[in-house]
């Protein structure tokens, strides 16, 4: 095995982790803030991408269509947020899980009669000719998506622990009455985590498009893999999930080009299970937490 | 005044209806996938039968009689298709059933046709479906057959001199499906399989697997699957610096797949009914003007291009209707009626059945089709 081979396998499991970790990062942001898991996570990575291909088929130059569909669906997270996770007088953990889960059915479907069941797909950003490397090629998209991906893991990082704002947030996530006590508008941090995570997911939806093409049922893969990584780097910790996302993305990778591709999935799966077996605060998690 | 109008309105409705009443509407069954994963097969396939009844019914009916169509949505899923065709043969009392769209759903409710004595035209690719042929006496289906799909590509490999080639297939039934076909035939045509390669339906990245082909030296690729991984393939290929020849199956047989892959679509080859690419047959062509009817037809009612899946219900529909049109009412004449077809010009070849072969075509009914400049092209007849 060649060292351009392995590096071609490295690239592609970078490019795949990345898209991961996007996700992980806005079940991050929630959890951080409410306690919950958005199991709907997925579908505003779904809803970013399918806007944003939409809007660009219209005719929008490509950063326009971006923008747009970013604050399209931020709106739709915070509206979200107002509509079925709000109104809830005595919010228990499960309950607002299963409001998520209805609300990741609600997307789906609304973005198949939007849409239709095709896939939709976006120009690349900086087009397709692969970037060289020691022998392997890298897309050029998928530099577009570690960026963002990086970018948004370290201003996240600044937010949560350098912002009044952003301790808020966490004070919110470790004791909601206490957070109260102390003056802090709980109801707004949760409508902001919200607006943040959709509009989070969503960048990650367009940056990813080019590369994965996107449908209305692409939602639910993005939420499980980024779930997974979520839950590997330790939920509430966004520097883990960047970077356990770039490790499934890596481990799949490798295992289907080293070991062989029926096997993908499985030794991925088997590695997470492994690791939450001798640490289920996940890698970088604290056991502090609730 | 009043009750005087209310009884001539009675007497006209009565009339009306009386005159409607007269012949006996013939009923036929459709079971397509029209949601779920599988909705775009089954709805090309139900705008498809639509379309003809609704034509047939305007000329007139069939002998006279109306034809009544009830469509069921089976949701490609195989418990959801037997309860619908356990409906259409005990409740509806239909004369044949056309559809499923998908192979287990259509194999999930072969024994209950057979039992039933119900004439049953899937519109689904699998061999199993229509062998062996003494068990399958009341199904038929329409769609052409994966071996010959298979069969098609490795001769065009042997022409053009390639021997050592890597398959890369999904996992869903179909990628399954057409891996066995390609590794089945290989042997027969002098050609070496040096990578077998399988993906995830979802999957939206093959580098991994492209990696390890483009380190086996193989001459040539297969990909093998309905999901948008076509439209990924070529594009991680062209990332990749691969410039071997990519075939790809008949289910690439989808404009959009060609769109969603842009300029890396160029020169995919691929097997493939030869609907879309009508319009570039020579005039003389057999099947031209089937082809350019239906594709004519479906396109002005629907505002979207026409797609080989409802090609498949066309052709099923047609069989049930000329067989009613011969025949009649009646079940087991409607099967021998089929069963002895021959020359029927569809969209999906030129069928001919016999107590043998319930499927009717043979490997001409597939075309050898190319991408050039973002469109389908004929490659080789």
């Amino acid at each position: 095995m060649s060292t351009s081979v392995l590096l071609q396998l490295l690239f592609s499991g970078i490019t795949v982790g990345s898209i991961y970790a996007l996700t992980a990062l806005g079940f991050n942001l929630i959890y951080n803030a409410t306690g919950i898991i958005n199991f709907a996570q997925g579908e505003f990575v779904m809803l970013g991408g399918m806007t944003a291909a939409w809007l660009a088929g219209a005719g929008f130059p490509l950063w326009v269509s971006f923008v747009l569909s970013v604050a399209l669906v931020a709106a739709l997270g915070a509206s979200f947020e107002r509509l079925c996770i709000h109104p809830l007088r005595s919010p228990q953990i499960l309950s607002l899980i299963m409001i998520t889960i209805a609300g990741s059915i609600l997307f789906r479907g609304a973005a198949m009669f939007l849409w239709g069941k095709q896939t939709v797909y976006l120009k690349a950003f900086s087009g397709e000719r692969p970037v060289k490397f020691l022998g392997a090629a890298l897309h050029p998209q998928t530099l577009w998506v570690l960026g963002t991906a990086l970018v948004i893991t370290i201003c996240l990082h600044l937010f949560l622990c350098y912002t009044l704002l952003g301790k808020a947030m966490r004070a919110c996530a470790s004791n909601r009455t206490a957070a109260r006590l102390t003056g802090i508008p709980v109801d707004r941090i949760v409508l902001l985590s919200f607006t943040l995570s959709a509009g989070i997911g969503a960048a990650g939806g367009v940056v990813v498009t080019p590369i994965t093409l996107m449908d209305y049922q692409q939602g639910t893969l993005f939420g499980l893999k980024g779930f997974s990584a979520a839950i590997l780097g330790g939920l509430g910790n966004p520097n883990g999930a960047f970077a356990a996302g770039l490790m499934i993305g890596a481990l799949e990778s490798l295992s289907a080009g080293l070991v062989s591709s029926h096997y993908k999935d499985a030794v991925a799966l088997v590695a997470l299970l492994a690791v939450l077996c001798f640490r289920p605060e996940g890698i970088w998690g604290t056991t502090t937490r609730r | 005044m009043f009750r005087k109008g209310l009884m001539l309105l009675l007497a006209v409705c009565l009339a009306i209806s009386g005159a409607h009443a007269k012949k006996e509407p013939y009923k036929v069954g459709a079971v397509f996938a029209i949601t779920g994963p599988a909705s775009w097969l089954g709805e090309p396939e139900r705008n498809t039968v639509q379309m003809i009844a609704e034509q047939v019914n305007k000329e007139g009916g069939i002998n006279g009689h109306p034809l009544e169509l009830i469509i069921e949505d089976t949701a490609g899923d195989e418990t959801r298709t037997v309860n619908a065709v356990n409906k259409l043969i005990n409740k509806d009392k239909v004369l044949a059933i056309v559809g499923p769209s998908r192979s287990g759903t259509t194999l999930a409710v072969v024994p209950i046709v057979e039992r039933a004595k119900v004439p049953l035209i899937s519109c689904a690719a699998a061999e199993a479906i229509v062998s062996p042929p003494e068990k399958r006496r009341w199904v038929f289906k329409t769609p052409q057959k994966d071996s010959d799909a298979v069969i098609r590509i490795y001769e065009h490999m042997k022409e053009r001199g390639i021997t050592r080639i890597a398959i890369l297939t999904g996992t869903t039934g179909f990628g399954a499906q057409g891996r066995k076909q390609l590794k089945k035939y290989a042997s027969k045509f002098g050609i070496e399989i040096v990578a077998d390669e399988t993906y995830g339906p979802r999957d939206t990245d093959m580098t991994p697997q492209l990696t390890r082909i483009k380190a086996s030296g193989a001459r040539a690729v297969v990909n093998w699957s309905i999901v948008p991984a076509q439209s990924i393939v070529p594009k991680n290929m062209r990332q990749l610096g691969m410039t071997i020849p990519l075939y790809q199956s008949h289910g690439f047989g989808n404009i959009k797949y060609v769109k969603a892959a842009g300029e890396a679509a160029e020169g995919v080859i691929f097997p493939c009914g030869r609907l879309l690419i009508a319009e570039q047959l020579p005039d003389d062509h057999p099947q031209k003007k089937v082809l350019m009817e239906y594709k004519r037809a479906y396109e002005r009612k629907f505002k979207e291009p026409v797609s080989t899946f409802g090609g498949h219900a066309y052709d099923a529909f047609w069989l049930v209707i000329n067989a009613l049109k011969e025949v009649g009412p009646d079940r087991a004449k409607i099967r021998d009626y089929i069963e002895h077809v021959k020359g029927f010009v569809g969209t999906g070849g030129i069928f001919n059945f016999s107590p043998k072969d319930h499927n009717g075509l043979t490997k001409d009914a597939f075309a050898i089709l190319t991408v050039r400049k973002g469109r389908f092209t004929l490659l080789e007849d």
